[in-house]
């Protein structure tokens, strides 16, 4: 498996290599689609060089990274471009090895409900077997290293990837049962955008079940475990505020980069919901639809925990799906990181699948068109950009919630089995009531 | 008694080397008073009572206010006497007395705008800066902490009659008598160039500087195009200017004069100038030492027989001239999505170079990247001594670079800087949005080294004109250059389209909720078909007498 793996490293490091080299670099890093008022190079160029001119960075509106990203990249400047391919190559490595860690505790399970005799005898076909699982691991690294929106977010230095790297080890941590480093990663990424908050709740669903200590709320091992990890990420992040507060001597990082992921003060235009919402949004009624908006993301955390207490893993790529669609300043770094649950689609809906699919490589195509006609040509307006975006959108929305039907109809039939019959014999259909 | 107070009104006639002619009106009161004590001042006489309690209510140490039409041509025309920027200007240097200095200027706009009839009342904390270098005091004093200086501009601004008429009312005279009969706002709006300013100032009394007098200054300059009479001849006359002509001094005024600037032509060669005046004056303005005709209007034999004076200038030639220091100012890139800012200072001087300070006040909306920027001279990269830059925040206040450049000789010195245009909020944008969005002038200050020695003493007697920027050294004299204002334009949304927005942007997220909530909150069920319709009646009338169902 390593063979395969290493590569396909070298593949997707000589991809970027030569794309950096090439003239389309510049081109790519001033794409709105690619890079955000938060994850943009230029802005952090710019946030050192006010540094230098002894300005804080913070005391103007153009720089909102975290304190921890300045004295990073205050050593890495130089060498940003091996840092970001690294970042890549680190959430490729951890995709891949908590992949393969996933499939093995997957056959565990499967192979004692099948002992248990607890799949009815009709859906044999649908329980994974490991020779198909084979190679699952490596697609899933290779989607994500070469998929374009990774390669055009990693060649534009949007230090999206950073928090990708970050997220990716903090799925590879809780995989692996270890509970500390899954908190401290899962504060580093909190720490960066505000709305990996919600993977919470699945680390610690999984975490749970991993050690066996059901989640019944009247138990005190539930509790202690979650007063344990609470402390755990809680006290990481306090740790790393701290540290960016002594970094700098000022609290200004807190209004410029929570308060700005938060207000959106800046309605650049991007591949999301918001920008024009609120460049367009009735003075009086501006703070309700922020709020409305920014509840939107982290109000499905509940629901959906309680529907996949049983499946955290596929919970968290639910969270991130979510996250990538509804936050502030969504880039198409952020999409790559959501369709990492590709591995998990079944045939049962795969031609809904594909055609969504297809929508979204249409509505991509169509962005710099748009966009083109009108900054550059003036012969279209802002409604046409508007347009592409929710079309992405929907399609995005609609690719997540088949994924979930999927799934749950899988679910089903390996509870129910396979082929179902009404009362009278005849063949039965399946609809959600 | 009454503090001593005088009245003095001047006008300098300078003919161009383009053709065109040069007016520059000033007005100058000096009052023995001080506003600053505790005793309310109650009777005034030559000061006007408006502008007196102004200073005295807002701790005032210094006010320029400027409302200019036009863009002063400095290569064709040379440098004003007094350089102002396109649209409005209003810098004050408050009292060290003064707690809320923000609070405080915010009243001293809104009350400046009713009394001059312009709408200051728009400059808020978006484009007021605290200049560190650039603007310092004009007048005596030793306050020179820059937290009590305020400087903005509204390069916007339009100016027109219903400002030149409380402009006017605010001399003692009025525009009854002595020069200011000459203002008729006809002719002096039909120019391509006009500006008029009010300078107020703490000044020393004599070269002891026992006492301190307060000095308003009013100033009009207006250049008259060669070609808008539509005669053609180059023949200029105060009639033709100003459609009227000089009967008397202002009986209030102390001096009265007209300047004539023969330098360029002592022998009368190059125009003539009539009635002949026998008097002649030197004076040290701009570095260079100039020659004057001097109509004393306190005498009565200067309006002759006919009792009233016209001058009337006729020229016989032509040349030109070019000015030490000159700047230009334009936006490069192309699409709305970024652009660069050029800033062109031309050192003209053959062998000296000199420091210039380099203000650019930046609205936020155009997000300036000041790790782009680069100073370049003759091909090679200058890098300025002095730095200040404040980034803008979004909505509070604007950008602020000032930087001290070397320029060296004969050259161009080429400051750029990128920045990228920020998408607003469809409020903010104003009625007429694909016009542009202004930026101000950047001002450029330097002290440009002069050919001839210069006199140091600013107390003593001097023509108006001269006496306006503090000398400080022999060898140089104090200029400030202002360039092009900048019209950018900005990507718009649509504006007609609030509401639908709102719909359509919600129905996604509603699609999105929709669809999820109806995965979490229901099962898969078998699907039972559904009886035909006689069945479902038959089942309701079974239902009603209590008999199973089909």
């Amino acid at each position: 498996m390593a063979a395969p793996l290493t590569l396909l490293l070298l593949v997707a490091v000589t991809v970027r290599a030569a794309l950096y080299r090439s003239s389309l670099a510049d081109l790519i890093s001033e794409r709105v689609e690619v890079v955000s008022p938060l994850t943009a190079w230029k802005r952090v160029v710019e946030g050192l060089a006010l540094l230098d001119l002894g300005v804080s960075p913070y005391s103007g509106d153009v720089f909102h990274e975290t304190p921890l990203i300045i004295y990073l990249f205050h050593f890495l400047v130089d060498y940003a471009e091996i840092t970001f391919m690294l970042a890549d190559v680190i959430t490729a490595v951890a995709l891949y090895l908590s992949v393969k860690d996933y499939n093995k505790q997957v056959f565990r399970k499967q192979k004692y409900a099948l002992e248990a005799d607890r799949y009815p005898l009709d859906c044999l076909e649908l329980i994974r077997s490991p020779k198909e699982m084979q190679y699952i691991p490596l697609k899933v690294a290779m989607f994500y290293l070469l998929n374009p929106f990774t390669i055009l977010s990693c060649v534009a230095k949007s230090t999206c990837g950073l928090n990708n790297a970050v997220i990716a080890l903090f799925v590879l941590s809780t995989i692996k049962g270890n509970v500390l480093l899954s908190a401290i990663f899962l504060s580093l990424a909190t720490y960066q955008s505000i709305y990996p908050l919600t993977l919470c709740a699945a680390a610690l669903l999984y975490l749970l079940q991993r050690q066996y200590i059901p989640v019944n709320l009247r138990r005190f091992s539930f509790w202690w475990f979650v007063a344990q990890y609470a402390f755990m990420y809680l006290g990481s992040l306090f740790v790393i505020v701290g540290l960016s507060f002594f970094l700098l001597g000022s609290w200004d990082f807190l209004p410029s980069v929570y308060g700005f992921i938060l207000s959106v003060p800046d309605l650049t235009p991007n591949i999301g919901l918001f920008w024009y919402f609120f460049a367009e949004m009735f003075e009086h009624f501006r703070l309700f639809f922020l709020c409305v908006f920014q509840i939107n993301v982290f109000f499905y955390t509940v629901p959906l925990s309680i529907k996949l207490k049983e499946h955290p893993v596929f919970l968290i790529f639910m969270q991130l799906a979510v996250i990538s669609i509804f936050k502030s300043y969504p880039t198409v770094g952020d999409i790559a990181a959501s369709f990492i649950k590709h591995h998990k689609a079944s045939s049962a809906s795969s031609l809904n699948i594909f055609l969504v699919s297809c929508v979204l490589l249409a509505c991509s195509a169509l962005f710099p068109v748009l966009w083109h006609l009108w900054i550059y040509a003036g012969s279209a307006n802002s409604n046409f950009y508007y347009a592409i975006t929710l079309l992405f959108n929907v399609a995005q929305i609609l690719l997540v919630s088949d994924y979930f039907y999927a799934f749950l109809r899988r679910e089903h039939h390996l509870s129910h089995g396979l082929y179902l019959k009404r009362k009278d014999g005849s063949e039965a259909t399946l609809v959600l009531k | 008694g009454c503090p001593k107070d005088d009245f003095q009104e001047e006008l300098v006639i300078r003919p161009l080397h383009s053709g065109d002619i040069y007016a520059s009106f000033q007005f100058r009161t000096l009052w023995e008073t001080d506003f600053m004590r505790g005793n309310k001042v109650s009777h005034y006489r030559l000061f006007p009572k408006s502008l007196g309690q102004v200073i005295s209510k807002f701790s005032v140490r210094e006010l320029h206010i400027s409302f200019t039409q036009g863009y002063w041509r400095t290569m064709q025309w040379g440098q004003p006497f007094l350089p102002s920027p396109p649209g409005a200007e209003l810098w004050v240097w408050f009292q060290d007395s003064v707690t809320d200095v923000d609070g405080t200027w915010k009243e001293l706009t809104n009350v400046l705008s009713g009394i001059f009839c312009a709408s200051l009342n728009f400059i808020d904390s978006t484009n007021t800066v605290q200049p560190s270098a650039s603007f310092k005091p004009l007048g005596i004093g030793n306050v020179t902490d820059h937290r009590f200086l305020r400087y903005a501009t509204l390069p916007r601004e339009i100016v027109c009659t219903e400002n030149l008429t409380p402009w006017k009312k605010l001399l003692p005279c009025g525009s009854k008598a002595g020069l200011a009969v000459l203002l008729k706002s006809e002719k002096l709006f039909h120019s391509s160039f006009h500006s008029q300013a009010v300078h107020i100032r703490p000044v020393c009394q004599d070269w002891q500087c026992k006492t301190t007098s307060w000095e308003l200054r009013q100033t009009l300059n207006v250049v008259f195009d060669l070609h808008t009479p539509g005669q053609g001849k180059l023949e200029w006359s105060l009639f033709k200017m100003f459609s009227r002509t000089l009967t008397e001094a202002c009986p209030l005024a102390s001096s009265s004069k007209i300047y004539i600037d023969i330098t360029d032509d002592p022998q009368g060669e190059q125009f003539e100038v009539s009635p002949a005046t026998h008097l002649l004056s030197q004076a040290m303005v701009l570095g260079d030492r100039r020659t004057f005709s001097v109509y004393d209007l306190t005498q009565q034999i200067t309006f002759g027989t006919v009792r009233s004076l016209n001058l009337l200038i006729r020229w016989k030639s032509r040349d030109m001239l070019r000015p030490l220091l000159h700047a230009e100012r334009y936006v490069a890139g192309y699409g709305l999505q970024t652009g660069e800012i050029h800033t062109l200072m031309y050192n003209n001087h053959p062998y000296r170079s000199f420091p210039v300070l380099l203000l650019d006040s930046v609205p936020w909306y155009l997000r300036l990247y000041i790790h782009t920027l680069t100073v370049t001279s003759k091909g090679k990269d200058n890098k300025p001594s002095y730095i200040h830059y404040q980034p803008s925040k979004d909505r509070v206040r604007p950008h602020l670079l000032e930087m001290l450049v070397q320029l060296p000789p004969n050259s161009v010195t080429e400051v750029t800087v990128q920045f990228e245009r920020a998408l607003l909020k469809w409020t903010e944008y104003t009625p007429d949005p694909n016009h542009g969005f202004y930026v101000g002038s950047s001002v450029i200050s330097s002290l440009v080294p002069s050919i001839v020695a210069m006199d140091t003493n600013s107390t003593r007697e001097q023509p108006l004109f001269s006496s306006f920027f503090p000398c400080k050294e022999e060898s140089s004299y104090f200029m400030r250059v202002y360039t092009e204002p900048l019209l950018v334009n900005l990507p718009t949304p649509d504006f007609s389209m609030p509401y639908n927005v709102i719909c359509l942007t919600c129905t996604v997220v509603a699609v999105g909720y929709g669809s999820l909530y109806n995965l979490l909150t229901r099962s898969f069920q078998i699907e039972e078909p559904s009886p035909g319709l006689a069945k479902r009646i038959a089942n309701i009338i079974r239902k009603m007498r209590g008999v199973p169902p089909l």
